[in-house]
């Protein structure tokens, strides 16, 4: 009988938490529409609401219209990248989940620091694809590069790559992941690759756009080739 | 004292049946040993490891998916699985009635493959792990050079229908591992390092010896053609297909 007790005390104790657990997130979504500082006195922290910044005193922005609609509707579809839960270390030496890349158009190349023949163009194609777009939805789009050697090119390898190739503004971003996870993300961008010797590798050269909520939206493939088309799919999508 | 014994037998008894459930494995001793491609076709060295004794079957699929809802055939999302993923089972837990339990699972996407092992705190094998392991016939560690050892694979290619076979229905390599060849093709973890598609062509660099014509000159074995056929179809997949006839095994670090 003693028993019975227990166990319906323990199935009651069990629902009710998870009720609460339930609870909680759905306020947590409805917490994210936010105002932030223009000058991001406190990086990149929002405020729940209107008034001015408590450091620089400057009137605060409410966040984009655009970027709180995506935030709000929370569902992930099927096909988005943000569905892969691996952790990834960036060259300011940050640790994220893709899902952190949320709300701006991505886009994503495959390359590593110390290759001397194919990443160098590649990384020139993704410079000339940035500087063609057009300036006033610049802000709505991060170029991610991510490497596919994980041991030598860790966060400061990568921050020093950045500097040396003039790609260490705020739009670009540089992951290093592990091997396994690595080889997982280059199989959801069909992204193919080996291991050489130590310092050099084989792989696909492959630039891929993803829409805000991370849904493959198109793929480039070769070096040096005509990407008016992807420029056009990045325009599209960050409108 | 009896009864204390008796629950000391029980208690272990209880302890050790779930070990039971994971499948078996065997230790693979490892070696150098000259894949048809490795780095440059240099030797590859494969440090110790474990090999599970059979391919995974449906049963255990089934029991995993009982245990993680989000592999479900309802459930799968698709990113990680095409629309074929586990297109032979009935429902979300029951199999057709025309499927055996104990035939390998196939018609699973690499994603799948990969969460499976790692949920047995195993992973997959690595191309080199899986083709050192393979190339040994009943008695010797590498049987690549005999005659028998490639007619068998080769004729295994030409038989229908090979993935209904039960586990278990070949023979026991010299590893004590089975199935390795004639019921299934295999998910290897590393399988898009095989850069023997179209793009191979294009916008790889570095890689003429896998260019799809001069690829069979490059290859370190001309005899070798069962493992040719191998190389292709990982060259050919991605990771979120699912094929009839693949299936996959996991492997454990020693």
């Amino acid at each position: 009988m003693k028993f019975i007790k227990h166990l319906i005390i323990l199935v009651i104790a069990v629902t009710s938490f998870v009720s609460c657990g339930d609870t909680s997130s759905k306020n947590k979504q409805q917490e994210t529409a936010a105002f932030y500082c223009p000058m991001k006195c406190e990086g990149e922290k929002t405020y729940p609401k209107k008034g001015s910044c408590p450091i620089c005193k400057m009137d605060l922005i409410p966040v984009k219209s655009a970027t709180s609609k995506i935030l709000a509707d929370a569902a992930i579809s099927e096909t988005s990248i943000f569905n892969l839960t691996s952790t990834w270390n960036t060259e300011e030496g940050k640790s994220i989940q893709l899902e952190a890349l949320k709300g701006k158009t991505l886009v994503m190349v495959m390359i590593y620091t110390t290759c001397q023949s194919a990443c160098p163009r590649l990384v020139a194609d993704m410079r000339s694809i940035e500087a063609k777009i057009p300036k006033n939805i610049s802000d709505k789009i991060t170029y991610v590069m991510i490497s596919i050697d994980p041991e030598t090119d860790t966060p400061k390898r990568l921050k020093e790559f950045a500097i040396e190739n003039y790609m260490d503004g705020e739009q670009w971003t540089f992951l290093q992941g592990t091997n396994s996870s690595v080889r997982e993300f280059a199989n959801v961008l069909a992204v193919k690759y080996k291991q050489i010797s130590p310092l050099d590798f084989s792989h696909s050269n492959i630039i891929s756009v993803f829409n805000p909520k991370g849904e493959l939206v198109h793929q480039q493939e070769g070096l040096g080739v005509d990407n008016k088309e992807t420029i056009a799919n990045i325009i599209k999508t960050s409108k | 004292m009896k009864t204390i014994l008796r629950l000391v037998i029980c208690a272990l008894f209880l302890w050790a049946s779930p070990i039971n459930c994971q499948s078996k494995m065997v230790s693979i001793k490892g070696s150098t040993y000259t894949p048809l491609y490795g780095r440059d076709s240099l030797q590859v060295n494969v440090t110790n490891f474990l090999m599970d004794v059979y391919p995974v079957t449906n049963q255990e699929y089934l029991q995993f998916v009982k245990k993680n809802p989000r592999w479900k055939k309802s459930k799968i999302i698709r990113l990680f699985a095409d629309e074929s993923y586990l297109i032979k089972w009935k429902s979300d837990t029951v199999i057709h009635t025309n499927e055996e339990l104990k035939s390998p699972v196939t018609n699973i996407s690499w994603f799948a493959a990969k969460a499976y092992c790692k949920q047995q705190g195993k992973r997959l094998p690595t191309i080199d792990e899986w083709e050192y392991v393979a190339m040994a016939n009943k008695t010797l560690p590498d049987a690549r050079r005999l005659t028998s050892y490639n007619e068998y694979i080769l004729s295994w290619y030409e038989q229908p229908k090979t993935f209904k076979k039960m586990i278990g229905s070949t023979f026991k390599n010299y590893w004590g591992v089975y199935d390795l060849h004639g019921l299934v093709w295999e998910w290897t973890s590393d399988f898009n390092s095989v850069l023997v598609s179209g793009e191979s062509r294009k916008d790889v660099d570095n890689d003429s010896n896998l260019f799809c014509g001069s690829a069979a000159i490059g290859a370190t074995d001309l005899m070798n053609y069962a493992a040719f056929m191998r190389y292709a179809i990982r060259g050919s997949v991605k990771a979120k297909y699912t094929l009839k006839n693949l299936g996959f095994r996991c492997v454990k670090d020693n």
